[in-house]
């Protein structure tokens, strides 16, 4: 593997990405809303302004585990099978590269368009707090960005994975469309009503294991068991147990999403 | 020593070869059993209906695809062994109906293209120019005509100054001017000891062009050889155009008559009809012994459209 041929297209990718104001644009939309949330988060009690850290990063959770997914689904679902369709696939093959090259390059250059709009955008709303709360009470805001970020690979590197298993664009997005609506939407509602339907007895020892199978869950552990004032506030994530409840186990759950994908898309990537 | 086998080729000569490839989607054999020695610096031709195999065998020679069965050798290397690289940067590929990055320049196109193909940034600006694109090398492809897009990707092609190219149909969208500028490059590779695989439908422009050709039917080949070969390994009839005057129509009819000219067609005083070789002298005097009933008189050597039918069908 030579790092230079990944590097040149993942350049490539990025570039392109920010040639078409992808990148600004992403970023303008996560400053928007993080802003909105800030200021106007409280306006249901009756106040507007910052009121904690704790119940900002709160709100930003529920909105990000929505927004991240589909944003890099919907970046990455067409990496692989658009270039197949649009037949510059095999000119690119054609040349001293593996497939496998082809694909981190791909995922690199895309991941590196999606982080640089996740903390571009979110970022400039920490420089904002830390006028307001100082620079040492960020701490948590930075672990939500960064945990933003590891989301966004996580369903990149499903989408590249998509983008590889599909035999045209079409059934690309419809599948990444129908992935987004299962770990979003539907995977916590299955949970619950297994839990439900088990009267929260059996298996209830083994049943927050189950969350490591939905990124987005992973995600919203990984923020809110930073945030004790918030865990009250969700359901299912508080049957957690504390054996999870590890920033760092997180991540790695999170890195494993990242890979696992990427190696299902290497395996079927062949000629 | 000469081999007999058409197919193949003394060691040594080849650039390409192909042995025992195989290569079967299911039930559908798109490659069957090909044994094939290309030659270094020879013009090259490819063709078959479509479904002949041979943009499998295209891909295959590529590395794109792996042969089921076989093995394929470029400049004595397997073409997706361990040395795959090395093959790669020794080779072009101008593919059908080529599809570029939109967004980027002519320019970009090339450097990103040459960046992964190892070769000298300075040769991007050299290969605009060889193909004419130099006035468009800072315009984004996206405002590229069809037949400028396909100069571009020649010159990709043409990056890192390759031993072998492989043109799919490399003259799709080319007005005239430029199909002639595109053989007269192609004739200066080929003096610099470039060897040249080429596919067209074109037959017309193939036949000037090559210095060999294989016909494929049914994922095997069907001939190899020089066009002039292939035509004196089909016996294929002369073509005969008889123009006569009114008068001197009868004549030619009657002194015909008793030779071997078959599918005698009139179109007025015009007469198409066709004679085998052996028989051309005979036919020939006996329309010389009528005079003037005879204006004009034209002997066509079987095109390659009817050597591919020929073999193809």
């Amino acid at each position: 593997m030579e790092l230079q041929q990944i590097f040149t297209i993942a350049y490539k990718e990025l570039r392109d990405r920010l040639r078409n104001r992808w990148v600004l644009a992403v970023a303008v939309v996560f400053t928007a809303l993080a802003l909105v949330i800030v200021y106007f988060g409280g306006a249901q009690q009756g106040t507007v302004g910052l009121r904690s850290i704790e119940f900002t990063i709160a709100s930003l959770v529920s909105l990000v585990i929505y927004l991240i997914p589909l944003i890099a689904l919907l970046l990455g679902f067409d990496a692989v099978v658009g270039e197949r369709e649009r037949g510059s696939l095999d000119l690119l093959l054609a040349l001293p590269v593996t497939r496998l090259e082809v694909l981190l390059g791909k995922y690199l250059g895309l991941a590196a368009a999606l982080s640089l709009s996740t903390l571009g955008g979110f970022g400039l709303v920490a420089v904002l707090l830390a006028t307001q709360i100082g620079p040492s009470g960020l701490e948590p805001f930075v672990g939500f960005m960064f945990s933003s970020v590891l989301l966004g690979l996580a369903f990149l590197s499903l989408a590249v994975m998509l983008s590889v298993l599909a035999r045209d664009r079409a059934r690309a997005s419809g599948l990444a469309i129908a992935l987004w609506f299962f770990f979003v939407l539907v995977f916590d509602l299955l949970l619950l009503g297994l839990l439900v339907v088990g009267g929260g007895e059996s298996g209830s020892e083994w049943f927050p294991y189950l969350l490591m199978f939905n990124p987005a869950d992973v995600f919203r552990i990984l923020n809110i068991f930073s945030l004790d004032d918030v865990r009250s506030l969700y359901g299912l994530t508080s049957i957690v147990p504390t054996a999870l409840a590890k920033p760092w186990l997180m991540a790695l759950v999170m890195l494993g999403w990242i890979a696992a994908p990427l190696a299902v898309a290497t395996w079927r990537f062949r000629p | 020593m000469k081999t007999s086998d058409p197919c193949r080729t003394d060691a040594g000569e080849a650039a390409i070869t192909l042995r025992g490839v195989v290569k079967h989607y299911g039930a559908v054999h798109a490659v069957d059993g090909v044994d094939l020695d290309i030659r270094r610096g020879e013009v090259f031709g490819l063709i078959g209906h479509n479904g002949a195999g041979k943009s499998t065998l295209f891909k295959m020679m590529l590395g794109l695809v792996n042969p089921g069965a076989g093995e394929i050798r470029i400049q004595g290397v397997v073409v997706n062994g361990r040395n795959f690289r090395r093959v790669r940067r020794g080779i072009g590929y101008l593919p059908e109906n080529i599809v570029l990055y939109d967004n980027l320049s002519g320019l970009e196109t090339l450097r990103f293209m040459a960046r992964l193909k190892g070769a000298p940034r300075a040769e991007c600006e050299a290969a605009l120019e060889r193909v004419g694109l130099a006035h468009a090398a800072q315009r984004a492809v996206r405002e590229y005509s069809k037949g400028m897009r396909q100069r571009l990707g020649f010159a990709q092609a043409l990056l890192g100054r390759p031993q072998v190219l492989f043109l799919d149909e490399p003259t799709t969208g080319l007005d005239p001017e430029a199909i002639r500028a595109f053989y007269a490059t192609l004739a200066q590779l080929k003096g610099e000891g470039v060897t040249i695989v080429l596919t067209s439908h074109i037959l017309a422009e193939l036949q000037e062009r090559v210095d060999r050709l294989a016909i494929l039917a049914g994922g095997r080949v069907q001939a190899v050889g020089s066009v002039q070969e292939l035509r004196e390994g089909m016996a294929l009839p002369l073509r005969l155009e008889v123009h006569a005057t009114d008068a001197g129509a009868a004549h030619v009819r009657n002194a015909l008559a008793p030779l071997p000219v078959h599918g005698m067609r009139w179109l007025g005083t015009q007469l198409h009809a066709r004679c085998s070789r052996e028989s051309k002298m005979p036919v020939l005097a006996a329309l010389m012994a009528l005079g003037n009933s005879v204006l004009d008189l034209k002997v066509h050597e079987p095109s390659l459209e009817d050597v591919f039918f020929g073999f193809a069908d």
